[in-house]
């Protein structure tokens, strides 16, 4: 069993930020990442991939991870990827899996930088082979530069479509049309959020940008699409999709990449009994957070989009604020030096968030997103269907973890990962329970599945002193 | 599915998909890898028996399980391609053996 001061799980830019302002004022720093490079989702492979043409494609955006990840390699913190973290108990002691071996780590403070993961959007069909999201085709062109063989059809809303599609064509890939499903008025809606989002001026001038490439590109873009289904024997073969008007078309497709914004990797801080609250805006639970993003248990803080989503910039200010105050908590950091170090962070911050109310609004889920019809699984791992939570969700009155009982929807490896949050809209609709009262599934260990074999390779397994 | 936009060159490796060999890029996932081949699921589902391919690419969705190198139910996304791995398509729910 080894021990350290500070534990970081995550190895994205909050993570990584958060190692380095904590090497910094000396703590003994251990950063577990379940990728096999440092860089989070944003930043993935860019170590490999950087300096080379596919690099340049991607963005300078992207490109500047490099730098972040040169720094965090040389912080001193010992970097262990290829880690999943199943179990942390209060203390703490983090138990890990790498390489098919289980071990015990001892910390003092924990910095959970988890991140996000892209809102699950159950429809008809999202379950068959050739239906991705548009995260994971982002990561394929980033890590394997692959991309889809035929045209692709991408729908959902919000930055990250406009960004892949640019990143895309500039690849060399096809795309057979876009279908927008932000609704009607969301512009009018977000509008009054303008003033406040100029301060993160660059990031508007570059979503402008990339709907002008696109439109330059002649790509075919559908607008106010509703519904989508998607249909074929053993794997995509036809995608159906409605307008908000009830106009109805019917295309061949392959391949299908779905976004419809993203919500913060919470499991992690559910099992600590950190406390959370829901975000109306931003449709999903985020940790309670004083400024430092210390939680409610004392020794645990969440950094990065695991925060509330924030996007790159505020989850590194974030990181490091994070580490600032870990420096104090276990270190011999002064208060009144972490704060003089902090103002100036602070104010980067308020910036970087500027924009978020404004893309928030304009982004905000389409109602469908909360209301798969009867047949629709719900549930991937368990294939729970929307009508078998409807049904049970009438009788009495059940909160989603009796619902796991009854129906097992939210049982299998992912651990409600995908189900969690349509499971919870459900419960609420039928229930007419404000959403944010439901509550998610009680998340126990282990977090990921660990084997039998793994467990056996733990080493001492005494009590923590 | 999809296609690769590059030769892999120096870092090329042969792995062996339900033993047949295939062509990938050392370091890449093992998932890309899958969604390359002209049948690109990669387990069926224990429940119905269903189809399914690698979703999220990120490790949060366990739909690109397979078994790599004798262990079953490994997030392919979550791993690096080796030289000479072998990945078998994993069929329904998992058994014990003896």
């Amino acid at each position: 069993m080894s021990a350290v001061d500070l534990l970081v799980v995550g190895a994205g830019p909050a993570g990584m930020a958060a190692a380095v302002a904590a090497r910094r004022h000396g703590l003994t720093v251990l950063v577990v990442d379940d990728q096999p490079a440092p860089g989070g989702q944003i930043w993935r492979a860019v170590e490999t991939v950087a300096a080379t043409p596919r690099g340049a494609r991607l963005g300078t955006a992207y490109r500047s991870g490099a730098e972040r990840a040169a720094a965090f390699r040389a912080c001193g913190a010992t970097y262990e990827p290829g880690s999943q973290l199943w179990q942390i108990e209060p203390g703490f002691r983090a138990f890990l899996t790498r390489e098919g071996k289980a071990r015990t780590v001892t910390a003092k403070a924990v910095i959970l930088a988890t991140g996000a993961q892209e809102r699950p959007v159950p429809f008809p069909g999202w379950t068959l082979p050739g239906v991705l999201t548009v995260g994971a085709a982002q990561i394929l062109l980033k890590t394997a530069d692959t991309v889809p063989a035929q045209p692709v059809w991408i729908a959902g809303s919000g930055p990250l479509p406009l960004l892949y599609m640019t990143q895309l064509l500039a690849a060399g890939g096809k795309i057979a049309g876009f279908l927008d499903t932000t609704p009607r008025g969301r512009m009018a809606a977000a509008l009054p959020h303008l003033p406040r989002a100029l301060a993160g001026l660059g990031d508007l001038v570059k979503g402008l940008a990339w709907s002008w490439a696109l439109k330059r590109a002649g790509v075919r873009v559908f607008r106010h699409v509703a519904e989508l289904a998607a249909e074929g024997e053993g794997k995509l073969q036809t995608l159906r999709y409605r307008t908000e008007e009830g106009r109805e078309t019917s295309v061949p497709a392959e391949v299908l990449l779905v976004h419809e914004g993203v919500v913060p990797s919470i499991h992690a801080p559910l099992a600590l009994g950190c406390a959370v609250e829901w975000h109306a805006l931003q449709q999903c639970y985020v940790p309670k957070l004083d400024a430092w993003g210390l939680t409610s248990q004392p020794g645990v803080f969440v950094a990065g989009d695991g925060a509330g989503i924030g996007g790159a910039e505020a989850a590194e200010l974030r990181g490091s604020l994070a580490g600032l105050k870990a420096a104090v908590t276990v270190g011999g950091l002064g208060e009144a030096a972490a704060e003089h170090e902090a103002r100036p962070l602070r104010r980067r911050l308020a910036r970087a968030l500027a924009l978020r109310p404004f893309l928030d609004t304009l982004f905000a889920p389409r109602p469908q997103v909360f209301a798969p019809t009867d047949a629709t699984i719900v549930c991937r791992c368990e294939e729970i269907t929307a009508g078998e939570i409807r049904a049970r969700a009438a009788l009495g009155r059940p909160g989603p973890n009796q619902l796991k009982a009854f129906t097992r929807a939210g049982m299998g490896p992912c651990q409600g990962r995908q189900c969690g949050y349509p499971v919870m809209h459900i419960i609420a609709a039928v229930q007419e329970r404000p959403v944010g009262d439901v509550g998610f599934y009680r998340i126990r260990p282990p977090l990921k599945p660990v084997t039998l074999g793994e467990l056996a390779s733990l080493d001492g397994t005494g009590p923590v002193s | 599915m999809f296609r690769k936009l590059h030769e892999p060159g120096a870092d090329a490796v042969t792995i062996y998909i339900d033993g047949e060999a295939v062509a990938a890029e050392a370091g890449e996932s093992l998932a890309a890898a899958l969604l390359r081949q002209p049948e690109a699921w990669t387990r069926t589902t224990p429940v119905s028996g269903s189809p399914r391919a690698p979703y999220c690419l990120m490790g949060v969705c366990f739909e690109c399980l397979a078994e790599v190198d004798g262990i079953a139910s490994v997030q392919t996304c979550l791993t690096p391609v080796k030289a000479g791995m072998r990945v078998a398509r994993q069929q329904g729910r998992r058994v014990l053996t003896a």
